[in-house]
């Protein structure tokens, strides 16, 4: 059961071939088995997720159904569910138990959705190989001593595992991608706006997107026609009517031009890697389309960009953790009101999200917000145009999600300058507000590695299509990690 | 570029963050690596860009002016720490 | 030395809105703590602010009145600190792009002088908490009911310069927000809050002096007074060879001093910047101008209209135009009795009606009689039917009868016709005289004054129903004559 994707689950759920209860506890005692190694999950809601399998039957037994209906999924601790804890893998938030729904949660639950738990991640979505976690890190089911990636390593690793149908993730410099290349799933982020952030732990407010790590470009289609489209609560959501993903995977081929920057081919590159993507832009050549060698003339400034922008904002959206109204309270009871926000902050939070947090402050701070702040906006600008003028030639552009397969656990998790290097290809797509994904390509040392490919904005349909003509192409994505067959 | 000691204690107040003197030395290194990555954009040309706030070319949607909300008070303070008298409790405040 | 004082007046006004200006929580005062308080408002991990409509209307309303440059794009920014009393850790502003700017307001001397003051922006900002300081054991409640409510941020350029004219500024900001009907301006409740910004400087230097900021002053009284001994002090402190140090002072009433505040010397650093949660406010002429056309007639220009119209004085003007139903009601008195001096009902009201309000403490819609009723009882004076000493009693009846029985029942009922017959006069005039010699042949050596004292003697005779003119002519006439 576990083998079958979300599309096929669904027609037999509907053919009522099987039940949502069947399927529940089927994934439910593939987690109580799995998950010990893993890690993946933070909480896991074995009696909601029992009670809301039994609605979905109802449900499907009297044809009211949505495609994701009696369906059993993961989210990521980082969107807020009512009633259930709420971590966002840290101390911070251990106690906080949710008293909402983020609306993508609310959404997936009005389709009939089951939620198997809440998965594990980097601590308020700060890394790239969810080792900042307060849970301790998440294990990569192809080799266990290697991140699944970051920052939705327990959604990758889930989903890799077959421990969850699909999942939900954010993706704010990559931290859905690049866990989807190292765990040898499709990770989709989609268009900036497109998803509602409502609900969602903000970390970089103009860089968040929710997006989905699934086994394939479809079951991603199905997952995000639910969560997509506008939100009253989230005045960032565009207004955009959000097209049928799922009609447009069924479209015939059309031949596009893939543009593939000579910038990321770059020394950092691992050849192995490179090898692979270029086999698979084969693929796309068979297929009819027509690759072509583009340049971006900035993007070797995005990771600095990205390293002010993202911890100035979250500088500030962490500001509100204080264990005044919710969440962590130091116990060392202090008469000093600046003792005691320090103390609970100092004591509530880890290393990483403190060194982000006094980045954010540094490049805000007077006399430095012109030189980081101001500047790394008008880069970012400059960033965007470059893309705008690549789609003017090219339809979408291809490289790699990652420069290297998985590392080590505990091999960079001291170096955060080589942390952040690993997101050198991703953080392009969110700097633009661009849709992106990454699908599997290819093995390395019997790792997984990720093709991503990048659209221009609102093009989640020409995206997922192109994905799921590669993966008809390809079996990459169907490889079980040895060990989790059964 | 060096962060010494007391940027960093400057930056934790500002930050109400509490650095203890183990991790001082660390923390400070680190940052000042940081520092040295992103100030390769302190030479990039610039000129005649516009700082982009919003990957988006939308205005912000106006809400209409009603009263949505009622009170639960008693539902959302269950997740406070200490609450007394419905209200919240915090070291004392001197103006 | 000549000191010269520079003041500017930042004043913060809470928008008349129904809901709060980034969630949809009410705004309705004294509710229960954290009643409402709304996830939004507690800056719950995950909720995001969506502006509200009213309050940016209300704002460009304001904006128009004072001649303002609306803004087609602003922006909101994040002022940054920490303090119980502000959930996120950040207050959502605008800085560097505010809604309206470049505006003025016309005020009026106490010697009927018009200044001009420059309002350099007024802007969008959320309020925060309050804290409340009984004992909680060493520690505060934090009550976060009042964050989030819509405030608009008016921030005047340094044209003031006096306690005085910053009073005279204070209250016609606060006159014509209630005019506009964005703000009810209720100092009690903390809907109109006033900073200041004080320097002194010798007179003709153009530099400004360091200045000081005097924080929550939250009467007009207070306003003047805090500003008056702020000022003292810092000529003080420069006299004495000190320089002024650049702080945040509050007034304490008690004292009647002010006193720097206490908290912990820090660099406010507040690095502002542009809300990414909000996208920029996009405000089009149409707007615009259907909200110009929705502008009542504003304070200023119903003053001017009121004396070129009515040949009021300044004064009387500003004080029958201090609030729009003030004004609504002298009109419509006016209109009722059109051969009537509107000077004479303007006295009326301004002898009568404001102290039985401020006496009942009733807002004038409240009034018990009504301006049909006032504009009668000025016509019955001005006919002669009544003295003007009378009319007080009538007023008093009209007042307690709520307006019920007619003027002229109640002149009839309480008998105070006025004695205006010649004959009548005459000879309340002879006896007073016969009965005063002594004060009649002071007048008639030259002592004018002493006539006043032989009116009133008639008056009383009369309880007060001759016609003090036509007693003074006689008195005149017959002192004379004789």
């Amino acid at each position: 059961m576990h083998e079958a994707t979300i599309a096929q689950l669904a027609q037999e759920l509907k053919s009522r071939k099987i039940s949502s209860q069947e399927l529940t506890k089927h994934f439910l005692e593939r987690i109580s088995r799995l998950d010990e190694d893993l890690n993946a999950f933070i909480t896991i809601t074995q009696n909601d997720a029992l009670a809301q399998a039994k609605a979905a039957d109802a449900r499907l037994a009297s044809g009211e159904e949505t495609p994701l209906t009696g369906i059993p999924i993961a989210h990521k601790d980082i969107f807020c569910t009512k009633r259930v804890k709420t971590s966002c893998g840290s101390r911070m938030l251990d106690n906080f138990i949710s008293p909402y729904d983020a609306t993508v949660v609310a959404r997936l639950k009005q389709a009939g959705a089951v939620m198997l738990g809440k998965t594990n991640m980097d601590e308020f979505a700060m890394g790239s190989s969810n080792e900042t976690s307060f849970y301790g890190p998440a294990h990569n089911p192809w080799d266990r001593n290697t991140v699944p990636g970051g920052s939705s390593g327990g959604s990758a690793a889930a989903v890799a595992a077959r421990m969850a149908c699909g999942a939900t993730g954010t993706d704010t410099g990559g931290s859905i991608r690049q866990p989807a290349a190292f765990s040898g799933v499709t990770g989709v982020k989609p268009t900036y706006g497109r998803v509602s952030r409502y609900g969602i732990v903000a970390f970089a407010s103009s860089l968040d997107q929710a997006g989905t790590l699934t086994r394939t470009a479809e079951d991603a289609a199905l997952m995000l026609q639910i969560m997509s489209g506008s939100d009253e609560l989230d005045s960032t959501a565009l207004p955009n009517l959000v097209p049928d993903f799922c009609k447009a995977l069924k479209d015939p081929w059309e031949n596009i031009t893939i543009g593939v920057p000579d910038n990321f081919f770059d020394k950092g590159l691992d050849p192995n890697n490179a090898q692979l993507i270029r086999d698979a832009l084969s693929v796309f050549e068979k297929l009819g389309a027509t690759i072509k060698e583009i340049h971006l003339e900035n993007i070797h400034l995005s990771v600095p960009v990205y390293y002010v922008v993202a911890p100035a904002e979250a500088s500030s959206n962490l500001s509100r953790f204080d264990g005044i109204r919710y969440g962590y309270r130091t116990e060392g009871e202090s008469s000093d009101l600046a003792e005691f926000y320090m103390r609970t902050r100092g004591e509530g939070f880890g290393a990483e999200v403190k060194r982000r947090i006094l980045t954010g402050t540094y490049v805000l701070s007077a006399g430095y917000y012109d030189a980081y702040y101001l500047q790394a906006q008008k880069i970012r600008q400059l960033i965007s145009q470059d893309f705008a003028r690549a789609f003017e030639d090219v339809d979408l552009i291809a490289g790699p999600t990652t420069p290297t397969p998985a590392f080590s656990i505990g091999q960079k998790i001291n170096d955060p300058i080589q942390m952040y290097l690993n997101d050198i290809y991703t953080i392009g797509a969110p700097l633009a507000g661009l849709p992106a994904l990454s699908t599997p390509c290819g093995l390395v040392n019997n790792l997984p590695v990720g093709l991503q490919l990048i659209g221009p904005h609102l093009s989640e349909e020409r995206l997922l299509k192109a994905a799921h003509y590669f993966q008809q192409e390809t079996d990459w994505h169907a490889l079980v990690p040895p060990g989790y067959i059964d | 570029m060096s962060l010494n000691r007391e940027d960093v204690e400057k930056l934790c107040l500002l930050a109400r963050l509490e650095v203890t003197p183990e991790e001082m030395t660390d923390v400070a290194s680190k940052l000042s690596d940081i520092v040295t990555l992103v100030n390769q954009l302190r030479t990039a040309d610039t000129t005649g860009a516009v700082p982009m706030a919003h990957p988006l070319d939308i205005a912000q949607r106006l809400r209409e002016d009603k009263v949505t909300e009622s009170d639960q008070h008693e539902h959302y303070q269950q997740n406070a720490s200490m609450v007394e008298r419905d209200l919240y409790l915090v070291p004392k405040v001197i103006e | 030395m000549d000191w010269e004082v520079v003041i500017g007046l930042e004043i913060h006004t809470q928008l008349a809105t129904e809901s709060k200006i980034f969630s949809g929580s009410s705004t309705q005062y004294g509710a229960s703590p954290n009643s409402q308080a709304s996830l939004v408002d507690l800056g719950y991990p995950g909720v995001l602010p969506v502006l509200n409509r009213s309050a940016v209307r209300m704002a460009i309303k304001f904006g128009l009145a004072t001649g303002c440059q609306i803004s087609p794009r602003s922006i909101f920014a994040r002022k940054n600190y920490f303090y119980p009393d502000l959930p996120k850790g950040y207050q959502i502003s605008q800085y560097e792009l505010p809604i309206v700017y470049g505006g003025h307001l016309d005020i009026v001397l106490e010697d009927g002088g018009i200044k001009t003051i420059g309002i350099t922006r007024a802007h969008l900002e959320e309020d925060a908490g309050k804290s409340l300081h009984d004992d909680f054991r060493g520690r505060s409640g934090i009550d976060l009911n009042r964050a989030g409510t819509p405030l608009l941020e008016i921030v005047s350029e340094p044209d003031l310069r006096s306690a005085t004219e910053a009073g005279i500024y204070m209250r016609a900001i606060h006159t014509l927000v209630r005019y506009l009907g964005i703000s009810d301006g209720n100092m009690q409740e903390g809907s109109f809050r006033c900073d200041a910004n004080v320097s002194i400087r010798p007179r003709g230097e153009k530099k400004l002096g360091t200045r000081t900021e005097l924080k929550n002053l939250n009467s007009f009284r207070f306003v003047e007074k805090a500003i008056q001994v702020e000022v003292k002090r810092q000529i003080d402190v420069v006299e004495d060879g000190a320089e002024v140090i650049q702080e945040t002072r509050l007034y304490d009433a008690d004292s009647d001093t002010t006193q720097a505040m206490r908290t912990k010397e820090e660099a406010n650093d507040y690095r502002y910047f542009p809300d990414p949660d909000l996208l920029p406010v996009i405000i089009e002429d149409k707007l615009i101008e259907k909200l110009r056309s929705e502008l009542p007639e504003l304070p200023d220009a119903k003053r001017k209209r009121f004396v070129s119209k009515y040949a009021l004085s300044e004064t009387v003007a500003e004080e029958l135009t201090s609030t729009r139903e003030i004004g609504d009601y002298f009109e419509e008195a006016v209109k009722s009795q059109s051969s009537v001096p509107p000077k004479r009902i303007a006295k009326l009201i301004q002898r009568e009606l404001t102290e039985a309000l401020k006496k009942n403490s009733l807002n004038i819609k409240k009034s018990k009689v009504l301006p049909e009723a006032i504009a009668v009882l000025a016509s019955k004076i001005q006919d002669n039917s009544i003295s003007s000493s009378a009319a007080s009693t009538v007023f008093e009846e009209l007042w307690r009868t709520d307006s019920s029985i007619d003027v002229s029942d109640v002149i009839e009922k309480l008998g105070l016709e006025q004695i205006s017959s010649e004959d009548a006069i005459n000879t309340m005039v002879d006896d007073i005289i016969a009965q005063n010699p002594e004060q009649a042949e002071q007048y008639r050596k030259g002592k004018d004054k002493v006539i006043g004292f032989l009116v009133g003697q008639v008056m009383k005779i009369s309880h007060g129903k001759a016609n003090p003119q036509q007693v003074n002519q006689a008195l005149k006439d017959k002192l004379r004559g004789e």
